[in-house]
Protein backbone atom coordinates (compact mmCIF):
# COMPACT_ATOMS: atom_id res chain seq x y z
CA UNK A 1 0.00 0.00 0.00
CA UNK A 2 3.09 1.94 -0.46
CA UNK A 3 1.56 5.14 -3.16
CA UNK A 4 -1.15 5.39 -0.57
CA UNK A 5 -1.54 8.61 1.56
CA UNK A 6 -2.17 8.36 5.26
CA UNK A 7 -4.36 10.56 7.61
CA UNK A 8 -2.60 12.42 10.42
CA UNK A 9 -4.07 9.26 12.84
CA UNK A 10 -2.56 6.83 10.81
CA UNK A 11 -0.28 5.19 13.79
CA UNK A 12 -3.43 5.78 16.11
CA UNK A 13 -5.72 3.09 14.62
CA UNK A 14 -2.70 1.03 14.35
CA UNK A 15 -2.05 1.27 17.80
CA UNK A 16 -5.90 0.73 18.32
CA UNK A 17 -5.62 -2.47 16.30
CA UNK A 18 -7.55 -1.37 13.32
CA UNK A 19 -7.64 -3.26 10.11
CA UNK A 20 -6.35 -1.25 7.35
CA UNK A 21 -7.42 -1.21 3.67
CA UNK A 22 -7.29 1.25 0.75
CA UNK A 23 -10.06 3.82 0.31
CA UNK A 24 -9.72 6.70 -2.01
CA UNK A 25 -6.43 7.09 -2.15
CA UNK A 26 -5.41 6.61 1.43
CA UNK A 27 -5.00 3.92 3.61
CA UNK A 28 -8.12 3.97 6.05
CA UNK A 29 -9.46 1.72 8.80
CA UNK A 30 -12.18 -0.22 8.09
CA UNK A 31 -12.55 -1.67 11.65
CA UNK A 32 -11.05 -1.88 14.66
CA UNK A 33 -11.07 -4.84 17.20
CA UNK A 34 -15.16 -4.55 17.84
CA UNK A 35 -15.97 -5.62 14.45
CA UNK A 36 -18.12 -3.27 11.83
CA UNK A 37 -21.86 -5.12 13.80
CA UNK A 38 -20.62 -4.13 17.49
CA UNK A 39 -19.11 -0.59 15.78
CA UNK A 40 -22.24 0.05 14.48
CA UNK A 41 -24.33 -0.74 17.53
CA UNK A 42 -22.01 1.25 19.55
CA UNK A 43 -22.40 4.77 17.59
CA UNK A 44 -26.06 3.96 17.54
CA UNK A 45 -26.25 3.28 21.62
CA UNK A 46 -23.69 5.50 22.65
CA UNK A 47 -20.64 7.46 20.46
CA UNK A 48 -18.30 6.89 18.06
CA UNK A 49 -15.30 8.33 16.79
CA UNK A 50 -14.55 8.59 12.99
CA UNK A 51 -11.25 9.64 11.29
CA UNK A 52 -12.48 11.41 8.17
CA UNK A 53 -9.54 13.61 8.02
CA UNK A 54 -9.17 12.09 3.71
CA UNK A 55 -12.12 14.46 2.69
CA UNK A 56 -11.26 17.53 1.33
CA UNK A 57 -11.10 20.64 3.43
CA UNK A 58 -11.62 23.58 1.48
CA UNK A 59 -11.37 27.23 2.39
CA UNK A 60 -12.73 29.95 0.00
CA UNK A 61 -11.87 33.46 1.04
CA UNK A 62 -11.95 36.88 -0.87
CA UNK A 63 -12.06 40.45 0.31
CA UNK A 64 -15.68 40.31 -0.37
CA UNK A 65 -17.17 37.71 1.27
CA UNK A 66 -20.28 38.03 -1.14
CA UNK A 67 -17.80 37.55 -3.88
CA UNK A 68 -16.76 33.99 -3.09
CA UNK A 69 -20.73 33.13 -2.17
CA UNK A 70 -21.65 34.03 -5.81
CA UNK A 71 -19.29 32.31 -7.27
CA UNK A 72 -19.91 29.13 -5.07
CA UNK A 73 -23.48 29.72 -6.90
CA UNK A 74 -22.65 29.44 -9.89
CA UNK A 75 -21.56 25.82 -9.11
CA UNK A 76 -24.16 24.55 -6.88
CA UNK A 77 -27.93 24.71 -7.22
CA UNK A 78 -27.74 25.57 -3.34
CA UNK A 79 -29.04 28.79 -1.30
CA UNK A 80 -25.42 30.36 -0.49
CA UNK A 81 -25.83 34.17 -0.39
CA UNK A 82 -28.95 33.30 2.17
CA UNK A 83 -26.94 31.07 4.62
CA UNK A 84 -26.45 32.74 7.65
CA UNK A 85 -23.32 33.36 9.89
CA UNK A 86 -22.38 30.18 12.00
CA UNK A 87 -24.57 27.77 9.64
CA UNK A 88 -23.91 25.49 7.29
CA UNK A 89 -25.16 23.46 4.35
CA UNK A 90 -25.45 20.64 2.22
CA UNK A 91 -25.45 20.24 -1.42
CA UNK A 92 -23.57 19.63 -4.77
CA UNK A 93 -21.81 20.00 -7.85
CA UNK A 94 -24.13 19.88 -10.62
CA UNK A 95 -22.86 19.18 -14.60
CA UNK A 96 -24.04 20.44 -17.47
CA UNK A 97 -26.50 17.39 -18.16
CA UNK A 98 -27.79 17.95 -14.78
CA UNK A 99 -26.11 14.99 -12.58
CA UNK A 100 -23.97 15.39 -9.52
CA UNK A 101 -20.33 15.56 -9.58
CA UNK A 102 -19.83 15.46 -5.81
CA UNK A 103 -22.15 16.04 -3.07
CA UNK A 104 -20.54 18.55 0.01
CA UNK A 105 -21.10 20.20 3.14
CA UNK A 106 -20.35 24.33 2.92
CA UNK A 107 -20.25 26.75 5.73
CA UNK A 108 -21.07 30.33 6.25
CA UNK A 109 -17.70 31.20 8.95
CA UNK A 110 -17.87 34.44 8.31
CA UNK A 111 -15.36 36.11 6.63
CA UNK A 112 -14.90 33.22 4.19
CA UNK A 113 -16.58 30.03 3.10
CA UNK A 114 -15.65 26.27 4.59
CA UNK A 115 -16.16 23.43 2.17
CA UNK A 116 -16.11 19.81 3.03
CA UNK A 117 -16.01 17.51 0.50
CA UNK A 118 -15.72 13.89 -0.59
CA UNK A 119 -11.78 12.58 -0.88
CA UNK A 120 -12.24 10.80 -4.24
CA UNK A 121 -13.53 13.93 -5.82
CA UNK A 122 -11.23 16.79 -4.11
CA UNK A 123 -8.87 17.61 -6.74
CA UNK A 124 -11.45 18.10 -9.26
CA UNK A 125 -13.79 20.35 -7.02
CA UNK A 126 -10.95 22.36 -6.09
CA UNK A 127 -10.02 22.49 -10.02
CA UNK A 128 -13.80 23.48 -10.56
CA UNK A 129 -14.41 25.74 -7.79
CA UNK A 130 -10.89 27.58 -9.25
CA UNK A 131 -12.42 27.89 -12.35
CA UNK A 132 -15.73 29.62 -11.29
CA UNK A 133 -14.10 32.34 -9.03
CA UNK A 134 -13.71 35.66 -9.92
CA UNK A 135 -9.97 37.20 -9.20
CA UNK A 136 -9.28 37.73 -5.76
CA UNK A 137 -11.30 34.69 -4.48
CA UNK A 138 -8.64 32.31 -3.58
CA UNK A 139 -9.48 28.53 -3.02
CA UNK A 140 -7.45 26.56 -0.73
CA UNK A 141 -7.22 23.04 -0.10
CA UNK A 142 -6.09 22.72 3.40
CA UNK A 143 -3.44 20.13 4.36
CA UNK A 144 -2.68 21.12 8.02
CA UNK A 145 -5.99 19.92 9.54
CA UNK A 146 -7.23 16.39 10.44
CA UNK A 147 -11.49 15.96 10.40
CA UNK A 148 -12.33 13.88 13.40
CA UNK A 149 -16.73 12.95 13.28
CA UNK A 150 -17.90 11.90 16.91
CA UNK A 151 -21.25 10.86 16.13
CA UNK A 152 -24.20 9.42 18.36
CA UNK A 153 -26.30 10.08 21.10
CA UNK A 154 -23.61 10.58 23.80
CA UNK A 155 -21.65 12.44 21.53
CA UNK A 156 -22.86 15.85 22.96
CA UNK A 157 -22.12 14.92 26.53
CA UNK A 158 -18.76 13.53 25.79
CA UNK A 159 -17.96 16.46 23.71
CA UNK A 160 -19.43 19.33 26.65
CA UNK A 161 -16.54 17.84 29.11
CA UNK A 162 -14.15 19.68 26.78
CA UNK A 163 -15.94 22.34 25.95
CA UNK A 164 -19.35 23.57 27.06
CA UNK A 165 -20.45 25.83 24.14
CA UNK A 166 -20.84 22.21 22.11
CA UNK A 167 -24.10 21.44 24.08
CA UNK A 168 -25.52 24.66 22.77
CA UNK A 169 -25.04 24.06 19.06
CA UNK A 170 -27.73 22.98 17.15
CA UNK A 171 -28.07 20.83 14.06
CA UNK A 172 -25.75 21.85 10.80
CA UNK A 173 -24.71 25.03 13.56
CA UNK A 174 -20.55 25.45 12.85
CA UNK A 175 -18.54 27.28 15.41
CA UNK A 176 -14.70 28.01 16.11
CA UNK A 177 -14.43 25.74 19.76
CA UNK A 178 -10.76 25.23 21.34
CA UNK A 179 -10.36 21.61 21.76
CA UNK A 180 -7.02 20.11 22.92
CA UNK A 181 -5.44 22.96 23.16
CA UNK A 182 -6.00 23.92 19.32
CA UNK A 183 -8.81 26.38 17.48
CA UNK A 184 -11.16 23.43 16.49
CA UNK A 185 -13.64 24.33 13.54
CA UNK A 186 -16.76 22.35 14.87
CA UNK A 187 -20.03 21.88 12.75
CA UNK A 188 -22.79 19.61 14.47
CA UNK A 189 -23.61 17.22 11.57
CA UNK A 190 -22.37 14.00 10.23
CA UNK A 191 -23.13 11.19 7.94
CA UNK A 192 -24.54 8.44 10.38
CA UNK A 193 -28.34 10.02 11.58
CA UNK A 194 -27.30 10.50 14.53
CA UNK A 195 -26.47 13.51 16.51
CA UNK A 196 -23.01 14.31 16.88
CA UNK A 197 -20.09 16.38 15.87
CA UNK A 198 -17.50 16.87 13.07
CA UNK A 199 -14.12 18.87 14.10
CA UNK A 200 -11.77 19.96 11.93
CA UNK A 201 -8.46 19.81 13.96
CA UNK A 202 -5.01 21.26 13.39
CA UNK A 203 -3.01 18.29 12.75
CA UNK A 204 -0.54 18.70 15.12
CA UNK A 205 -3.60 18.20 17.95
CA UNK A 206 -5.07 15.85 15.83
CA UNK A 207 -4.09 12.17 17.89
CA UNK A 208 -4.20 14.21 21.16
CA UNK A 209 -7.82 15.14 20.84
CA UNK A 210 -8.90 11.86 19.03
CA UNK A 211 -7.09 9.95 22.22
CA UNK A 212 -8.64 12.05 24.65
CA UNK A 213 -12.14 11.48 22.65
CA UNK A 214 -11.73 8.08 22.90
CA UNK A 215 -10.57 8.38 26.69
CA UNK A 216 -14.24 8.19 27.70
CA UNK A 217 -15.66 4.76 28.26
CA UNK A 218 -18.37 5.78 25.86
CA UNK A 219 -16.46 6.59 22.85
CA UNK A 220 -15.19 3.76 20.73
CA UNK A 221 -13.07 4.12 17.28
CA UNK A 222 -15.66 3.43 14.52
CA UNK A 223 -14.55 2.20 10.92
CA UNK A 224 -15.44 2.69 7.22
CA UNK A 225 -17.41 -0.43 7.66
CA UNK A 226 -19.89 0.63 10.00
CA UNK A 227 -19.97 4.44 8.76
CA UNK A 228 -21.44 2.74 5.44
CA UNK A 229 -23.95 0.62 7.05
CA UNK A 230 -25.11 3.83 9.59
CA UNK A 231 -25.00 6.07 6.97
CA UNK A 232 -26.77 3.44 4.99
CA UNK A 233 -29.65 2.85 7.51
CA UNK A 234 -29.84 7.10 8.07
CA UNK A 235 -31.05 6.84 4.02
CA UNK A 236 -27.98 9.12 3.17
CA UNK A 237 -26.42 9.14 -0.20
CA UNK A 238 -22.78 7.85 -0.71
CA UNK A 239 -21.16 9.47 -3.87
CA UNK A 240 -19.94 7.50 -6.64
CA UNK A 241 -23.09 4.43 -5.48
CA UNK A 242 -26.46 6.36 -4.46
CA UNK A 243 -25.51 9.36 -6.73
CA UNK A 244 -22.86 10.25 -9.77
CA UNK A 245 -22.61 12.01 -12.62
CA UNK A 246 -25.61 10.47 -14.18
CA UNK A 247 -28.40 11.20 -11.93
CA UNK A 248 -30.00 14.44 -10.99
CA UNK A 249 -30.77 15.71 -8.12
CA UNK A 250 -34.65 15.28 -8.36
CA UNK A 251 -33.71 11.34 -9.60
CA UNK A 252 -31.42 11.03 -6.44
CA UNK A 253 -34.17 12.58 -4.47
CA UNK A 254 -32.69 14.97 -2.80
CA UNK A 255 -34.98 18.41 -4.20
CA UNK A 256 -34.96 19.15 -0.10
CA UNK A 257 -31.53 20.58 -0.96
CA UNK A 258 -32.84 22.77 -3.58
CA UNK A 259 -33.43 25.80 -1.93
CA UNK A 260 -36.45 28.01 -3.06
CA UNK A 261 -34.61 30.96 -4.52
CA UNK A 262 -32.82 29.10 -7.06
CA UNK A 263 -35.58 27.28 -8.24
CA UNK A 264 -38.72 28.88 -10.83
CA UNK A 265 -39.54 31.99 -9.45
CA UNK A 266 -37.32 32.36 -6.96
CA UNK A 267 -34.82 35.46 -6.67
CA UNK A 268 -32.14 33.73 -8.15
CA UNK A 269 -33.59 31.20 -10.30
CA UNK A 270 -30.88 28.68 -12.10
CA UNK A 271 -27.80 29.55 -12.74
CA UNK A 272 -26.01 26.48 -12.20
CA UNK A 273 -24.57 23.68 -14.51
CA UNK A 274 -27.50 21.64 -15.76
CA UNK A 275 -30.25 24.13 -14.31
CA UNK A 276 -32.62 23.86 -17.20
CA UNK A 277 -32.88 19.85 -16.48
CA UNK A 278 -32.99 20.16 -12.88
CA UNK A 279 -35.88 22.93 -13.06
CA UNK A 280 -37.85 21.27 -15.19
CA UNK A 281 -37.83 18.15 -13.43
CA UNK A 282 -38.50 19.80 -10.11
CA UNK A 283 -41.93 20.92 -11.43
CA UNK A 284 -42.62 17.50 -14.14
CA UNK A 285 -40.78 14.87 -11.72
CA UNK A 286 -37.66 12.44 -13.11
CA UNK A 287 -38.35 9.07 -14.70
CA UNK A 288 -36.73 7.50 -11.67
CA UNK A 289 -36.04 7.80 -8.59
CA UNK A 290 -34.11 6.55 -5.48
CA UNK A 291 -35.71 5.14 -2.63
CA UNK A 292 -35.18 2.84 0.30
CA UNK A 293 -35.20 -1.02 -0.66
CA UNK A 294 -36.65 -3.29 2.49
CA UNK A 295 -35.68 -6.95 1.53
CA UNK A 296 -38.10 -9.67 2.68
CA UNK A 297 -35.56 -12.66 3.40
CA UNK A 298 -32.70 -12.54 5.46
CA UNK A 299 -29.84 -12.53 1.89
CA UNK A 300 -29.07 -9.15 1.68
CA UNK A 301 -29.21 -7.15 -1.69
CA UNK A 302 -25.66 -5.52 -2.53
CA UNK A 303 -25.39 -3.22 -5.42
CA UNK A 304 -25.93 -4.07 -8.79
CA UNK A 305 -28.83 -6.47 -7.51
CA UNK A 306 -31.41 -5.91 -10.50
CA UNK A 307 -34.73 -5.19 -9.56
CA UNK A 308 -38.11 -6.58 -11.39
CA UNK A 309 -41.65 -6.06 -11.02
CA UNK A 310 -42.58 -9.56 -11.20
CA UNK A 311 -40.95 -13.32 -10.25
CA UNK A 312 -41.03 -13.69 -14.55
CA UNK A 313 -40.60 -10.43 -16.22
CA UNK A 314 -37.62 -10.06 -18.44
CA UNK A 315 -37.01 -6.29 -18.00
CA UNK A 316 -35.09 -4.68 -15.10
CA UNK A 317 -37.22 -1.87 -13.54
CA UNK A 318 -34.35 -0.65 -11.35
CA UNK A 319 -31.19 -1.44 -9.56
CA UNK A 320 -29.70 -1.58 -6.01
CA UNK A 321 -27.30 0.77 -5.47
CA UNK A 322 -25.96 -0.05 -2.02
CA UNK A 323 -26.80 -2.62 -0.19
CA UNK A 324 -26.04 -4.88 3.04
CA UNK A 325 -26.86 -5.73 6.42
CA UNK A 326 -28.60 -3.51 8.69
CA UNK A 327 -27.17 -4.20 12.12
CA UNK A 328 -29.99 -1.59 13.88
CA UNK A 329 -32.82 -2.60 11.70
CA UNK A 330 -31.66 -6.04 11.92
CA UNK A 331 -32.12 -7.05 8.93
CA UNK A 332 -31.01 -6.03 4.94
CA UNK A 333 -31.43 -2.70 3.88
CA UNK A 334 -30.92 -1.33 0.38
CA UNK A 335 -31.02 1.76 -1.51
CA UNK A 336 -31.37 2.45 -4.84
CA UNK A 337 -33.02 3.26 -8.33
CA UNK A 338 -36.27 2.46 -9.25
CA UNK A 339 -38.99 3.80 -12.35
CA UNK A 340 -41.17 6.64 -10.72
CA UNK A 341 -44.22 4.68 -11.56
CA UNK A 342 -42.97 1.84 -8.90
CA UNK A 343 -41.35 4.38 -6.43
CA UNK A 344 -44.49 4.60 -3.91
CA UNK A 345 -43.21 3.04 -0.51
CA UNK A 346 -45.06 -0.24 -0.15
CA UNK A 347 -44.75 -1.26 -3.77
CA UNK A 348 -43.71 -5.13 -4.33
CA UNK A 349 -40.64 -5.91 -6.22
CA UNK A 350 -37.84 -8.63 -6.95
CA UNK A 351 -34.36 -8.10 -6.66
CA UNK A 352 -32.20 -10.92 -8.48
CA UNK A 353 -30.28 -12.87 -6.01
CA UNK A 354 -27.79 -15.59 -7.10
CA UNK A 355 -30.24 -16.02 -9.91
CA UNK A 356 -33.13 -16.03 -7.38
CA UNK A 357 -35.88 -13.65 -7.50
CA UNK A 358 -36.16 -12.38 -4.03
CA UNK A 359 -38.91 -10.16 -2.78
CA UNK A 360 -38.04 -6.98 -1.35
CA UNK A 361 -40.42 -3.64 -1.12
CA UNK A 362 -39.89 0.07 -1.39
CA UNK A 363 -39.63 1.53 2.00
CA UNK A 364 -39.17 5.15 3.22
CA UNK A 365 -35.93 6.53 4.33
CA UNK A 366 -34.29 6.62 6.80
CA UNK A 367 -34.54 3.17 8.17
CA UNK A 368 -33.69 4.12 11.28
CA UNK A 369 -35.21 7.76 12.94
CA UNK A 370 -32.81 10.24 12.96
CA UNK A 371 -31.63 12.16 16.23
CA UNK A 372 -30.24 15.29 15.35
CA UNK A 373 -30.75 18.03 17.71
CA UNK A 374 -32.90 20.66 15.82
CA UNK B 1 -8.80 -32.30 11.96
CA UNK B 2 -8.09 -32.05 8.10
CA UNK B 3 -8.22 -28.46 6.42
CA UNK B 4 -8.40 -26.97 2.50
CA UNK B 5 -6.84 -24.31 0.82
CA UNK B 6 -10.91 -23.03 0.85
CA UNK B 7 -10.12 -22.20 4.58
CA UNK B 8 -12.49 -25.41 5.31
CA UNK B 9 -12.22 -27.84 8.20
CA UNK B 10 -13.26 -31.41 8.06
CA UNK B 11 -13.69 -33.47 11.22
CA UNK B 12 -13.96 -37.33 10.39
CA UNK B 13 -17.26 -38.69 12.43
CA UNK B 14 -18.01 -42.22 11.52
CA UNK B 15 -18.19 -42.38 7.61
CA UNK B 16 -19.36 -39.09 7.23
CA UNK B 17 -17.20 -36.09 7.46
CA UNK B 18 -18.30 -32.71 9.03
CA UNK B 19 -17.56 -29.57 7.49
CA UNK B 20 -16.65 -26.36 8.33
CA UNK B 21 -14.80 -22.60 8.24
CA UNK B 22 -11.92 -21.79 10.24
CA UNK B 23 -11.59 -19.12 12.96
CA UNK B 24 -8.76 -17.50 10.22
CA UNK B 25 -11.77 -17.28 7.59
CA UNK B 26 -14.51 -16.34 10.17
CA UNK B 27 -12.45 -13.55 11.20
CA UNK B 28 -11.42 -12.74 7.77
CA UNK B 29 -15.23 -12.25 6.97
CA UNK B 30 -16.34 -10.26 9.84
CA UNK B 31 -19.73 -10.67 11.33
CA UNK B 32 -21.65 -13.21 9.58
CA UNK B 33 -25.55 -12.07 8.91
CA UNK B 34 -26.78 -14.69 6.51
CA UNK B 35 -26.39 -18.56 5.97
CA UNK B 36 -27.95 -20.32 3.04
CA UNK B 37 -27.66 -24.01 3.16
CA UNK B 38 -27.75 -26.69 0.48
CA UNK B 39 -30.67 -29.44 0.82
CA UNK B 40 -29.97 -32.69 2.42
CA UNK B 41 -29.48 -35.75 -0.21
CA UNK B 42 -27.76 -33.23 -2.41
CA UNK B 43 -25.02 -35.12 -4.68
CA UNK B 44 -21.92 -32.27 -4.81
CA UNK B 45 -18.97 -32.28 -6.53
CA UNK B 46 -15.57 -31.22 -5.26
CA UNK B 47 -15.76 -27.29 -5.68
CA UNK B 48 -19.69 -26.94 -6.16
CA UNK B 49 -20.68 -23.68 -4.70
CA UNK B 50 -22.90 -25.05 -2.11
CA UNK B 51 -22.91 -22.57 0.78
CA UNK B 52 -23.64 -18.79 0.56
CA UNK B 53 -22.63 -16.74 3.38
CA UNK B 54 -22.81 -13.47 3.83
CA UNK B 55 -20.87 -10.66 6.29
CA UNK B 56 -21.71 -7.67 6.77
CA UNK B 57 -18.86 -6.72 4.47
CA UNK B 58 -19.41 -9.09 1.35
CA UNK B 59 -20.69 -12.47 -0.04
CA UNK B 60 -18.94 -15.54 -0.26
CA UNK B 61 -19.30 -19.45 -1.05
CA UNK B 62 -18.29 -22.56 0.56
CA UNK B 63 -17.03 -25.26 -1.85
CA UNK B 64 -17.92 -29.17 -1.42
CA UNK B 65 -14.67 -29.91 -0.39
CA UNK B 66 -14.60 -33.65 -2.21
CA UNK B 67 -17.28 -35.57 -3.96
CA UNK B 68 -20.37 -36.70 -2.17
CA UNK B 69 -23.42 -36.14 -0.74
CA UNK B 70 -24.79 -33.81 1.85
CA UNK B 71 -26.29 -36.32 4.61
CA UNK B 72 -27.27 -33.25 7.42
CA UNK B 73 -27.03 -29.49 7.31
CA UNK B 74 -27.32 -27.27 10.23
CA UNK B 75 -30.03 -25.32 10.50
CA UNK B 76 -29.49 -23.64 13.49
CA UNK B 77 -26.68 -21.30 11.51
CA UNK B 78 -29.77 -19.77 9.02
CA UNK B 79 -31.22 -18.48 12.43
CA UNK B 80 -27.88 -17.61 13.96
CA UNK B 81 -25.33 -16.34 11.40
CA UNK B 82 -23.32 -14.65 14.28
CA UNK B 83 -22.55 -18.55 15.45
CA UNK B 84 -20.03 -18.49 12.95
CA UNK B 85 -18.34 -15.51 14.61
CA UNK B 86 -18.26 -17.25 17.98
CA UNK B 87 -17.59 -20.85 17.66
CA UNK B 88 -16.22 -21.06 13.83
CA UNK B 89 -15.13 -24.56 14.97
CA UNK B 90 -17.10 -26.18 17.14
CA UNK B 91 -20.69 -25.40 16.92
CA UNK B 92 -20.57 -23.75 13.71
CA UNK B 93 -20.44 -26.90 11.62
CA UNK B 94 -22.00 -26.00 8.30
CA UNK B 95 -22.80 -29.63 6.87
CA UNK B 96 -22.09 -33.12 6.89
CA UNK B 97 -21.68 -35.43 3.77
CA UNK B 98 -20.98 -39.02 3.08
CA UNK B 99 -17.64 -38.85 0.80
CA UNK B 100 -17.09 -41.31 -2.08
CA UNK B 101 -13.04 -41.85 -1.50
CA UNK B 102 -12.03 -41.97 2.37
CA UNK B 103 -8.53 -41.72 1.24
CA UNK B 104 -8.85 -38.33 -0.37
CA UNK B 105 -8.45 -36.59 3.24
CA UNK B 106 -4.71 -38.13 3.64
CA UNK B 107 -3.56 -35.25 0.62
CA UNK B 108 -5.40 -32.74 2.82
CA UNK B 109 -3.67 -30.37 5.34
CA UNK B 110 -3.11 -31.07 9.16
CA UNK B 111 -3.18 -28.30 11.69
CA UNK B 112 0.22 -27.61 11.76
CA UNK B 113 0.07 -27.72 7.99
CA UNK B 114 -2.70 -24.80 7.85
CA UNK B 115 -1.29 -23.05 10.44
CA UNK B 116 1.50 -22.82 7.67
CA UNK B 117 -0.33 -21.91 4.86
CA UNK B 118 -2.29 -19.11 6.94
CA UNK B 119 1.26 -17.95 7.86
Amino acid sequence: MSDLKRTPLYDLHVSLGAKMVPFAGYEMPVQYKLGVMKEHLHCRTAAGLFDVSHMGQVILRADDPEAAKVALERLIPQDVLGLGEGRQRYGFFTNDDGGIEDDLMFANRGDHLFVVVNAACKEADVARMRAAMEPGVTVKLLENRALLALQGPKAEAVLAEHHPSVAEMRFMDVATVPLAGAECWVSRSGYTGEDGYEISVPVAAATELAQALLAHEEVEAIGLGARDSLRLEAGLCLYGHDIDSTTSPVEGGLTWAIQKSRRRGGAREGGFPGAARILEELTDGAARRRVGLQPEGRAPMREGTKLFASETSDTPVGIVTSGGFGPSVNAPVAMGYVETALSDTGTALFGEVRGKRLPVTVASLPFVAAGFKR
Amino acid sequence: MKFTEEHEWLRVEGDEVVVGITAHAAEQLGDVVFIELPDEGTTVSKDDEIVVIESVKAASDILAPLDGEITEVNEALVEEPSKVNEDPEGEAWFFKMKIEDMSALDDMMDEAAYKKYIG
